[in-house]
């Protein structure tokens, strides 16, 4: 493992080590510049920050509990500690990002907004969010992900959000993000486009981690007081990877904490079916980074497979290629059926219905059960809440309940 | 019609030619693989009949995030065709136009060819290359590879770009500068956008090279408008539409253009 000095100097400007950049068409460019200084101005700027603390806190419900999970636990042999974003408002961590960036794009005085969703959560946590500051607010999702996740659809159109189905390729996450690309080339001048994940050009992968960064830095200060201690594993999903990136950022420099990134691996990583772009990846460019992405020899995006819209995607944020590279995290993946079996374990015996992307990660635990000795704890990002997905679940579990 | 020939094909004579004849050079873009990977040849040795002076020949991506519906359907036909790089570069090759060819391209194929793809091109019959995601200085590094690779590298200015930077776009760039004419993807336009000669303007003293404008131009009458305002003029989903009727749709369209142009 690389030292920490070594870990934060390869992370610098609008790279991460190798991965990362902006590759986008040259109309974007100054307007990647001017989010680029505004972001860097905002942070400095103590009103902002204020008023970001106030919105997280009053109207998002921040900070997050920290809940303990006996038997799961139990089960696993080794305290599990779960970090419950999926007690924010809206029902996951996309919140964190999204009023941050809409903060932003107030201070630079547009009016509408834009966004891409694939499970709809980011989606959902950008219409509540206009909704609360007046701003219009255009979504795009892929057909395939309306239909599975219809009931983000509706919260979306209630709040206001105009949604606009994407018919192009695979209608999923991926073609929902070229299409919302192509609007912001066109109305660059009055939107600002809410990237929902550690994603695309610089600076929306440092931006999106650093709203993100609330997850981690309530977790290690409730960790240090409730368990005495860091946690031995933090452990988190990885589609585009900004609940990951969130629950990571403020352990990287504890360099004892280990970070392991959950993808999915669909129908197996022997199958052309999965989302597992770490794993099975090479580096490549998609939606303006270079990064680890599924793709053919000649440079085509290969179509994605997870059960989980929210993870059904062929890229991910470059700053988890860097940490993969330098050996800082590592990155394991977990097939659709343990993420259903991850659905049943954490509904049975924690009482907490997780998001099928959140499953992922606690199917991994279960599955790891014995790598733990008692008194190392582990800490599990339960990204978001499994309502929208309760169509998928009972399709697949209840007969079996 | 055109015609004096030149000799295989540098951009740069083209231009030098064009200028002499006080001629607006003719652009035309076309998906390679589309409609068919057949009619690739037959397009490209059409076009260069009907009077086009410069052809962009489209490398077909699966996620073309600049492009409209247009060209993005396109693409999408020819990857179902099982169009690459490398078979676009074979039918370049076989054509054999003796216009100069410029290689339209998003970033990811070319790098998952490497940098031996851009030797493999100029051998092919390629003169320059357009990378649609790449911006001056995104990438020194791969930046580099065009600039090694002994093709013109083509750079894009968009209305958006400051006049500092389009005096660095100018620097970094060969061939020509293509002018985006307005905000937004490719595809059709009713009009020309107002701040359009406002653009040209800028880019004028901002660089010697000569510039195209392209994006939303496909009658006859806007090719004509931009050719008053520019070095040439860049029509691509309009043929690409026509190309989707028949190869000679497409041909009879260029030599439209050709003729308003001309006027």
């Amino acid at each position: 493992m690389q030292t920490t000095g070594g870990v934060l100097a390869e992370r610098v400007g609008d790279r991460f080590g190798g991965f990362g950049g902006r590759y986008v068409p040259e109309t974007l460019v100054p307007a990647l510049d001017a989010l680029d200084a505004e972001f860097d101005a905002a942070m400095q700027d103590p009103a902002f920050l204020a008023e970001l603390n106030s919105m997280l806190r009053d109207y998002v419900g921040r900070p997050t509990a920290l809940s303990t999970a006996p038997r799961l636990s139990e089960k696993v042999g080794a305290p599990v500690w779960l970090k419950r974003e999926d007690l924010n408002h809206t029902g996951a961590h996309k919140i964190n990002n999204t009023v941050g960036q809409a903060l932003l794009a107030r201070r630079m005085g547009k009016k509408r907004i834009i966004a891409e969703t694939g499970a709809g959560q980011h989606g959902v946590a950008t219409a509540t969010i206009c909704a609360r500051f007046g701003l219009e607010c255009v979504v795009y999702m892929g057909e395939e992900d309306m239909r599975r996740q219809s009931l983000n659809v509706f919260r979306m159109r209630l709040m206001g959000a105009t949604v606009i189905p994407v018919t192009a390729g695979t209608r999923t996450l991926k073609d929902a993000t070229s299409e919302a690309i192509r609007d912001w080339v066109t109305t660059v001048h009055e939107s600002h486009y809410i990237i929902g994940s550690v994603v695309g050009p610089a600076p929306y992968p440092r931006m999106v981690r650093d709203f993100q960064r609330v997850i981690s830095r309530e977790a290690r200060a409730q960790m240090l007081e409730r368990a005495g201690r860091l946690p031995k594993t933090v452990v988190a999903c990885v589609g585009g990877g900004s609940n990951a990136m969130g629950a990571f950022a403020d352990f990287v420099d504890d360099v004892d904490v280990e970070l392991v990134g959950v993808e999915a691996a669909g129908e197996g990583l022997g199958t052309e079916r999965h989302s597992a772009s770490l794993s099975k990846g090479t580096p490549g460019v998609l939606h303006g980074a270079l990064s680890y992405l599924l793709q053919d020899a000649s440079g085509q995006v290969h179509p994605a497979h997870s059960i989980s819209a929210g993870l059904d995607y062929p890229g991910v944020g470059p700053e988890h290629a860097f940490l993969k590279d330098s050996g800082r995290a590592e990155y394991v993946s977990v097939t659709d059926a343990e993420a259903l079996s991850g659905v049943s374990v954490l509904s049975r015996l924690e009482g907490i219905i997780p998001a099928l992307e959140t499953a992922h990660a606690v199917a991994w635990i279960v599955r790891e059960a014995g790598r733990w000795s008692p008194d190392e704890p582990v800490l599990l990002c339960v990204s978001g809440r499994g309502d929208k997905d309760v169509g998928t679940m009972t399709e697949h579990l209840l007969p079996s309940v | 019609m055109p015609a004096t020939p030149v000799a295989p094909s540098s951009i740069d004579a083209r231009f030098a030619q064009l200028r002499a004849e006080k001629r607006c050079a003719l652009i035309a873009y076309i998906t390679a693989g589309h409609p068919t990977p057949e009619a690739g040849v037959q397009l490209m040795r059409g076009l260069e009949k009907a009077g086009v002076d410069i052809l962009e020949v489209g490398v077909a991506f699966s996620d073309p995030l600049a492009d409209g519906p247009v060209i993005q359907r396109s693409s999408q036909i020819a990857i179902e065709h099982g169009m690459s790089l490398e078979r676009t570069l074979a039918m370049i090759e076989e054509a054999a136009v003796s216009i100069p060819v410029v290689l339209f391209s998003y970033l990811n194929p070319i790098m998952a060819g490497g940098p031996d793809v851009l030797h493999r091109a100029r051998r092919a019959g390629v003169s320059g290359v357009l990378v649609t995601d790449m911006p001056v200085g995104s990438d020194p590094t791969r930046e580099a590879w065009f600039g090694e690779s002994g093709l013109d590298f083509v750079r894009l200015v968009a209305p958006t770009t400051p006049s500092d930077r389009m005096e660095e776009i100018g620097k970094h760039g060969g061939g020509f500068v293509y002018l985006i004419s307005r905000l937004g993807v490719t595809g059709e336009s009713a009009t020309l956008a107002d701040e359009l000669p406002a653009s040209v303007a800028r880019l004028r003293a901002a660089t010697s090279l000569p510039i195209c404008i392209g994006f939303g131009i496909s009658t006859p009458e806007q090719a004509r408008a931009a050719s008053q305002l520019g070095d040439g003029v860049i029509v691509g989903s309009a043929l690409v539409r026509a190309a989707e009727q028949s190869v000679d749709a497409a041909i009879e369209l260029a030599a439209s253009l050709r003729a308003a142009m001309d006027q």
